[in-house]
């Protein structure tokens, strides 16, 4: 049974995503010129170059990081969207620590990255912190917290950390040693990709292997048993958050530290947004975020060899996710077809174990 | 009624078949053939299929075989309205009333009498006090449903399926909710309806009532049809071993209790719900160990406030709860815990359990200090498995590994899984709330041997439960909760008929505060 659950939930993940492909393609020949180019770009652009193949590391590398975060928070059902805002003020922290305070060695990248770290736990404890204190909706207040995040973040770039010499709105240059190295030749792949297998592993052991990442599943499932079990449950959700926010913040300042000169963002990036999307793919399993992270960031060089080369706009990518998220989170698709399935073995084999 | 051959079925369901979506059989193959005018009774143990196939009749639930004939013809119904208006009414366990609106209101509601487009209330009011007249309730028309006692709203529910236009009543266990008086007095009501032509399904797994009220008995088990008989024609004893399977003996082996000291102390103990009413008032008592202390009551008389309060998961307004001796009121539920509370809550779906998780998480969930359950400080797999294997097999759990979701559990496993949680983990305070609601006959028997087995063992059990039968089995001693006092303690179970019982969990009869204050197990009349 527990087998069939596995492999419904497969089976609509990939049914979800053939359909969102399927319309994509339906737009494309609806739209364009080229139908046949943009088609092949999009599906099979990114294995044209080694370059383009690093990319889809590199874009994957940072909503691995979001994506972790995001599982992380929603496994104990809080559905906190400071990820977004955590990553961003992660980035920004780390820039402003790495510039101001420059350390040599490996002071120099584990410094910034704890800073940023501490930035995006502090931003995602505020909803978990009014949760657990006042049982405000943790969504609404997350999502207000983006906005917050930004304007501040912009508001200390603009007067403290700017680069007055430089032409647009940005941090000074990062000092060397708070840089991540390049590892593959002729590719943009940097040491980044270590650390996020690295959360990756961490984030499992500590979801199923750890007294508290059972408490989070278990607070995820069912918050009155947790209560009645005798555990914590504020501490549970605000750790939740907290590790949640500092994975996501130190995304944050591993993608401008292996991607940037500078820090330079003036909107929000979308990689929290992008976490969401992961951990829905992923089912909020840490061990499925690597996979879900590869197959959306091919997607997105897809569109990005697509939209280069052919008359079809990159923000086709965004139809297809909208679609596929829509229908992986539909759970009444195939519940026909497993109901039925159910009701066939039961009537044929004429038992009720 | 020795003329069934004449008689031709109002009803007949045939063949239906209804498989949930955890591939277990709800009704396998099921037949039922109801006559005109009839108190027809449909028995069977908890789970064996008897709600599933009513809610199938009513409309709530499609089966995924078989046919439904109403007065010869075939009928399918998409939804209750469906049923309804083909006149079949319903009558579940937990009433469908809005508390805030009037008898009329909820009895004509969604068919409400209408004059130019408003609703017309003078009608509506005259249509139902007619319907009314039969139960004598037609004084309380207009009074808010919320503040009618159980038995009255369970009247306002039939009221409500006849004004619909019901000639099929069902009843999906009526009696579960009531005292034995007020079970009397639906019966004279109910045979009233059938001398009015009425036909009645009567839900229940108690026997003694079906025998006293119903026509001809269905007896299912474990989804399936096994008979339909003539109530003269056959004993309880003969019902129950055809409900249950095998010849069963209820009976518990207990010897007289030897109570020692005291583990749970309650003093003076008050809880103020929403309305600043006290919900609790002031209660004393005492548990001791090798003792099961019974709560009996009408179900929303505190005793669920009570038990939220001992068991930590609600403030204590005023008063105290102490257990091993030490005062609870600045202690967490888990630092409860570890003195040796231990708690079936009457929820277990809600509280008990995650459902969604394995049968071994659940398991762990209470023991997630035990490192005999680490590996290099991580969680070992193997370890939770082989705890949960061997509780599994010691409870007789019945489940394909330990691996299972407890959803795909049958509700008498599920409570096995709380019980096995509950029982290991050094416990000498046992809170037992309902411990043994809808489950089947086996699996309340192993627990209610496990709450006698703790108890020699020199455990203080709490006990509290609606079931009068389980009362009188497990209790050493009863306490009667009413309006959120107790109105009665009673030191030996024997002393006191049920009839009695029934008269202290209504308030029509309450002991002096000397008598209640025995409860309390102290040398000096406790100060009051």
């Amino acid at each position: 049974m527990k087998k069939k659950n596995l492999l419904f939930s497969s089976a609509t993940t990939v049914l979800a995503i053939t359909i969102s492909l399927v319309i994509a393609l339906v737009i494309i020949l609806c739209v364009s010129e080229q139908p046949g180019q943009a088609v092949t770009a999009l599906l099979l652009g990114p294995l044209r170059s080694t370059r383009l193949i690093g990319s889809i590391f590199t874009t994957a590398i940072p909503i691995c990081f979001t994506g972790l975060a995001v599982c992380l928070m929603f496994q104990a059902s809080m559905f906190n969207m400071c990820a977004e805002g955590s990553f961003f003020l992660g980035a920004l922290a780390a820039a402003a620590f790495a510039t101001k305070v420059p350390l040599p060695g490996i002071l120099g990248l584990a410094g910034p990255m704890l800073v940023g770290a501490a930035a995006g736990a502090l931003l995602c404890l505020v909803p978990a912190w009014l949760k657990a204190k006042l049982n405000a909706s943790e969504m609404v207040a997350s999502l207000m917290l983006n906005y917050i995040a930004l304007y501040l973040g912009l508001y200390v770039l603009n007067t403290y950390l700017r680069d007055q010499s430089f032409g647009a709105l940005a941090s000074e240059k990062l000092p060397d040693s708070s840089k991540l190295d390049k590892i593959i030749p002729g590719t943009s792949i940097h040491s980044g990709i270590f650390l996020a297998i690295f959360f990756i592993v961490l984030c499992f052991l500590l979801l199923y292997k750890t007294s508290l990442g059972h408490k989070i599943r278990t607070y995820g499932q069912n918050p009155r048993f947790t209560k009645y079990a005798g555990i914590k449950v504020g501490s549970v959700i605000i750790l939740s958050q907290v590790l949640g926010g500092a994975i996501a913040g130190i995304g944050g300042s591993v993608e401008v530290m292996g991607m940037y000169e500078r820090f330079q963002w003036t909107s929000l990036p979308g990689y929290g947004w992008d976490g969401v999307i992961l951990a829905i793919l992923a089912r909020n399993k840490p061990q499925y975020v690597p996979l879900a992270a590869i197959f959306l960031s091919y997607l997105r060089v897809g569109a990005s060899t697509m939209a280069s080369n052919t008359d079809v706009p990159k923000e086709l990518i965004t139809v297809i996710q909208a679609i596929m998220i829509m229908l992986i989170t539909a759970t009444a698709l195939l519940k026909g077809m497993k109901q039925k399935m159910v009701i066939k073995e039961a009537l044929s084999s004429g038992t009720d174990s | 009624m020795t003329d069934h051959e004449q008689v031709t079925p109002i009803l007949e369901m045939r063949q239906i078949s209804k498989v949930y979506g955890n591939g277990v059989y709800a009704n396998q193959q099921v037949s039922l053939s109801v006559n005109r005018g009839e108190i027809h009774a449909l028995v069977g143990e908890n789970g064996a299929g008897k709600s599933t196939l009513m809610k199938i009749l009513f409309g709530m639930e499609k089966p995924d075989q078989g046919e439904i004939v109403l007065e010869g013809k075939t009928v399918t119904f998409r939804s209750p309205q469906d049923a309804i208006a083909r006149g079949i009414g319903m009558v579940h366990q937990h009433f469908k009333l809005v508390d805030s609106l009037s008898v009329t209101e909820n009895v004509t509601m969604g068919y409400e009498p209408v004059k130019r487009g408003f609703i017309d209330r003078k009608t509506a009011k005259e249509k139902v006090s007619k319907i009314a007249e039969l139960f004598e309730l037609q004084d309380e028309l207009d009074t808010a449903t919320g503040k009618l006692p159980v038995g009255i709203k369970q009247k306002v529910e039939i009221i409500k399926a006849l004004y619909r236009g019901a000639q099929i009543l069902i009843l999906d266990e009526p009696t579960a909710v009531l005292t034995p008086q007020e079970t009397e007095e639906l019966f004279d009501q109910l045979m009233k309806l059938k001398s009015r032509g009425y036909t009645v399904i009567f839900i229940s797994h108690k026997l003694r009532e079906v025998k006293q009220i119903s026509n001809r008995i269905s007896i299912m088990r474990q989804g399936k049809m096994i008979d339909t008989v003539d109530t003269d024609g056959i004993t309880e004893q003969e019902i129950s071993s055809r409900m249950v399977g095998t010849n069963y003996s209820k009976n518990l082996a207990k010897k007289a209790a030897e109570p020692k000291e005291v583990l749970l102390q309650v003093k003076n103990l008050t809880a103020v719900g929403m309305n600043k009413k006290e919900v609790v008032n002031n209660v004393s008592f005492s548990v001791r160990a090798g003792e099961i202390t019974g709560i009996a009551g009408v179900e929303g008389n505190g005793q669920n406030e009570l038990i939220q309060m001992i068991t930590g998961l609600r403030k204590i307004d005023r008063g105290s709860v102490c257990i091993m001796g030490r005062d609870t009121g600045k202690l967490s539920i888990q630092e409860l815990r570890e003195l040796g509370m231990s708690y079936i809550p009457s929820d277990r779906m809600e509280d008990g359990l995650a459902v969604s998780m394995s049968i071994g998480e659940n398991l762990i969930s209470t023991k997630l200090k035990d490192r005999r359950l680490y590996r290099h400080h991580l969680l070992s797999k193997k370890k939770i498995r082989d705890m949960a294997n061997q509780l599994v097999r010691d409870y007789r759990i019945k489940c394909d590994s330990q691996e299972t979701p407890v959803s795909m559990l049958s509700g008498g496993n599920m409570q096995k899984v709380v019980v096995a949680r509950e029982f290991t983990q050094q416990a000498r305070l046992i809170i037992a709330e309902q411990p043994t609601r809808g489950i089947d006959v086996g699996a309340a028997k192993f627990i209610h041997e496990e709450l006698i087995r703790l108890r020699d063992e020199n455990c203080a059990v709490l006990l509290v439960t609606a079931d009068l039968e389980e009362l009188y089995q497990l209790s050493d001693n009863i306490l009667v909760m009413y309006d959120g006092r107790f109105s009665a303690y009673f030191p030996n179970p024997d002393q006191v008929s049920e009839t009695e019982l029934g008269n202290y969990m209504l308030g029509v009869k309450i002991q002096s505060e000397t008598e209640i204050g025995r409860g309390c197990h102290e040398e000096e009349k406790p100060a009051i």
